[in-house]
């Protein structure tokens, strides 16, 4: 087997991606486009739940949720539940006749510090309990150490190992230091056949930030522009807020274009922001902010 | 959603990207219900607002319909105001403790923070410039000046060390369409923190803010006479720099006037500085973070449509990575939103006139008949007003008029080069001096560059980056002198 050599990539400056990226907070989205993107956001979101806690009664509930947002009104459902592999029967069980998907995170999550054979097992069960999509990560500490190689081969097992299931990779961005770091490993995870590269696994304090999004929409689109492949973008961890999650869709239109703008290329993964995602609608509805008690914790 | 004038679903045509209409920004217009000015302006002269004559009007060029009318000021009424000018120099301002003074300074700084809001609209109105520009850089940026030099009146002997400094007495100053405040701004706060009276005229398409900017200057009390602000045209610049008791003079504007101002003052004890023309090359080297330089280059170049002196209107790149940087250019053109000034996602607004509308179209058919090949936006323009498309030329060459002339528009010409020294070449293979950029992910190579060009103000790794602590001006036909910082003091000083 050839051994991977990363390709030439442009290099990323800091000042200005962030200066950049603080520019899409500042569109003004008002009335039907807000509404819209409220609905899109919705459409787009991997309910998650990550916790050692986690139990067969609080998945069950998170997917009825993920089905039925909320009562009373036409509301979609969200793309996909994202839990723990030995969660994914009761979550699939629990969506049957529904069209939301279940993602798992799976290769040792969060670290990725177990033997690979282990973790493509992980992959392969998870797969086979149902799950419809697989979370991985990379090894973080390998690519710190330059082992890009490395990166490629595990990812590129995995995706074997997925089988049918989509594969999305996990950056875990806020231990990588640098924006140069973060658009390296997007080339590497999209060389080596990832669906989607998502940013953090929500377990490290630096999670989802717009510039290190836009680092990586940018590296989708240059390999767009090379293989033609649509590679999916994930930003999971700190968006709590609607307002967070239109700037991110400010972010997808203005950057990536219209055919990013559907839940087969962009997902949020987020635990809490689903709430405020429907608060703001009905604010939109009815003119008044209803109190967050009128919204259901599952 | 009746976003159908920005975005009209666009054709497939460039790289299989489409910016369209899937989810499109419902119109966000800025309310205009609050701003007040009046139907009619005089002049502001002596601390009071005066009747004048010859009155034209000054157009909103988003919609073409008529905002307020000017008068014209003649020689006898320039005359008014030198005189009223030098009388509040001889009795109170040249004679005022420098601390107090700074107060008046600090105190129309403020005022103008107050007041934001309501001015950056009216510059919006008046000039075309998109909302979000005049209240996130503009306005900012007026405060910013005058808090800054009003800290300086008091310590300007601090600034010039081993020097005594003195004030010259009553400087008269002409300024251009494209930041009306901003360079009212740059004029007016080292003027006054030096201790000078100033006769200020505003540019014909733009006077409305240089009137609230005189309601402000009663707010503030400034002693009558301090500030003098006479509208017109062309006849009242000339009179104002051919007055006789006019001590020094500052134009910003095109190299065309800066040069009859030069010849009409040759000879006389008048002091002079010139912010003029310019035709900023922006270098992209092939070892530059790309997207960033992409970035840095439409800012450069389509902030405030284009009309900003220091323009990165020529882009250099290097041949190895032009294709590439086109591709991105033309791909991050077509997401820029054009259209009505005052909705706050417009990126790029109404071109300022006619007439610099007409120029512009003259010049971009210059550059298609020259044999570049052009490369628009497919935006939708309004039906209404003075729009033009973002416009990328490449395979231009320098002999064009559009690689050598300004164009004061959203028109980028795009050239290749091999090497640095090539780079530098092409740069410096101007008239102009005013601005240039530098992209290049190593510092050494950006260092060298930076120190052999020709010009007064260069960039590294960004564009367009204003601040009142940090010089501004021109090498060659740019223009001499420096505004901003302490150099900016200088002008409007008497050093000994």
């Amino acid at each position: 087997m050839q051994t991977y050599r990363l390709p030439k990539i442009p290099t990323v400056d800091q000042v200005q991606v962030e200066s950049r990226a603080a520019a899409f907070t500042t569109r003004s989205i008002k009335k039907g486009a807000k509404k819209a993107a409220l609905e899109l956001a919705i459409r787009m979101m991997d309910l998650t739940t990550l916790e050692g806690m986690d139990t067969e009664g609080k998945v069950q509930m998170m997917c009825k949720k993920a089905m039925q947002p909320m009562i009373g009104r036409p509301c979609p459902s969200v793309a996909a539940v994202c839990v723990y592999p030995t969660l994914v029967g009761v979550a699939k069980r629990s969506l049957v006749g529904s069209d939301v998907k279940v993602a798992a995170v799976a290769t040792a999550f969060p670290s990725g510090q177990s033997f690979l054979p282990i973790r493509l097992e992980e992959i392969r069960q998870t797969v086979a309990e149902g799950a419809d999509e697989i979370d991985m990560v990379i090894s973080r500490g390998a690519f710190l150490a330059g082992e890009y190689a490395r990166i490629y081969d595990e990812v590129a097992a995995s995706k074997e190992a997925c089988g049918p299931a989509h594969l999305k990779v996990i950056l875990e961005t806020g231990e990588l230091g640098t924006y140069d770091q973060v658009r390296k490993a997007s080339q590497i995870a999209m060389d080596a056949g990832a669906d989607f590269i998502k940013t953090s696994t929500g377990k490290v304090s630096e999670a989802a930030t717009l510039p290190v999004t836009l680092v990586m929409f940018e590296a989708v689109r240059d390999f767009f522009f090379q293989t033609g492949k649509r590679i999916g973008i994930k930003p999971a961890g700190g968006i709590r807020k609607a307002k967070q999650a239109w700037q991110y869709l400010v972010m997808v239109k203005e950057t990536l274009g219209d055919d990013w703008l559907t839940p087969d290329l962009f997902r949020l993964g987020a635990s809490s922001l689903l709430n405020d995602v429907l608060m703001q609608l009905q604010r939109l509805e009815t003119g008044n902010y209803q109190s967050s008690l009128y919204f259901s914790e599952d | 959603m009746t976003t159908k004038t920005n975005e009209q679903a666009h054709s497939r045509d460039m790289a299989g990207l489409l910016f369209g209409d899937l989810w499109g920004y419902a119109p966000s217009p800025e309310s205009t219900d609050h701003v007040r000015y009046a139907q009619r302006y005089g002049h502001f002269i002596n601390g009071r607002f005066v009747e004048g004559k010859d009155h034209f009007p000054s157009i909103n060029p988003a919609t073409e319909e008529v905002i307020a009318e000017f008068a014209a000021a003649d020689e006898a009424e320039v005359d008014q105001a030198v005189q009223s000018a030098r009388a509040a120099y001889a009795g109170v301002w040249g004679k005022m403790k420098p601390a107090e003074r700074a107060k008046y300074i600090y105190r129309l700084g403020r005022l103008i923070q107050e007041n934001a809001r309501e001015l950056a609209i009216l510059e919006s109105m008046d000039g075309g410039k998109p909302i979000k520009e005049s209240r996130d850089v503009d306005l900012p940026l007026v405060a910013a000046h005058f808090l800054y030099y009003a800290g300086w009146a008091d310590k300007l002997h601090y600034a010039f060390p081993g020097a005594t400094v003195s004030s010259i007495g009553v400087a008269g100053q002409v300024i251009p369409w494209n930041f009306p405040l901003l360079m009212a701004a740059w004029k007016l706060a080292p003027a006054l923190a030096a201790g000078n009276s100033v006769v200020l005229k505003p540019a014909e398409t733009t006077p409305l803010t240089a009137m609230k900017l005189a309601e402000l200057c009663q707010e503030a009390d400034l002693p009558a006479g301090v500030v003098n602000i006479v509208n017109g045209a062309g006849r009242t610049g000339a009179a104002i720099v051919k007055h006789p008791d006019i001590d020094k003079v500052a134009f910003t504007g095109s190299t065309e006037v800066g040069k009859i101002i030069q010849r009409a003052i040759a000879g006389t004890r008048k002091r002079l500085t010139l912010e003029l023309g310019g035709k900023g090359a922006n270098i992209i080297f092939e070892d530059a973070p790309l997207d960033q330089a992409v970035e840095g280059i439409i800012q450069g170049i389509f902030f405030n449509q284009g009309h900003v002196c220091c323009a990165g209107s020529r882009l250099l790149v290097q041949e190895s990575v032009a294709k590439e940087v086109i591709q991105k250019l033309r791909l991050r053109m077509e997401s820029l939103r054009v259209g009505d000034p005052l909705d706050k996602n417009t990126d790029v607004g109404a071109i300022n006139s006619r007439a610099q509308l007409d120029k512009i179209h003259e010049l971009v058919q210059s550059g298609i008949d020259e044999g570049a090949h052009i490369h628009q936006s497919t935006c939708n323009l309004p039906s209404r007003g003075f729009f033009f498309r973002p416009t990328v030329f490449t395979e231009v060459s320098q002999s064009h008029r559009i690689a050598q002339e300004e164009i004061f528009g959203p028109v980028l010409s795009v050239l290749t080069f091999r090497t640095p020294d090539e780079a530098l070449k092409k740069a410096n293979n101007s008239p102009y001096g005013l601005s240039a950029g530098i992209w290049s992910d190593k510092g050494s190579k950006l260092f060298s560059v930076a120190g052999a060009i020709r010009a007064g103000v260069v960039w590294g790794n960004t564009y367009n980056q204003f601040d009142p602590a940090s010089p501004f001006g021109g090498y060659k036909e740019s223009g001499f002198g420096r505004e901003g910082g302490l150099h900016g003091l200088k002008p409007y000083l008497e050093v000994r």
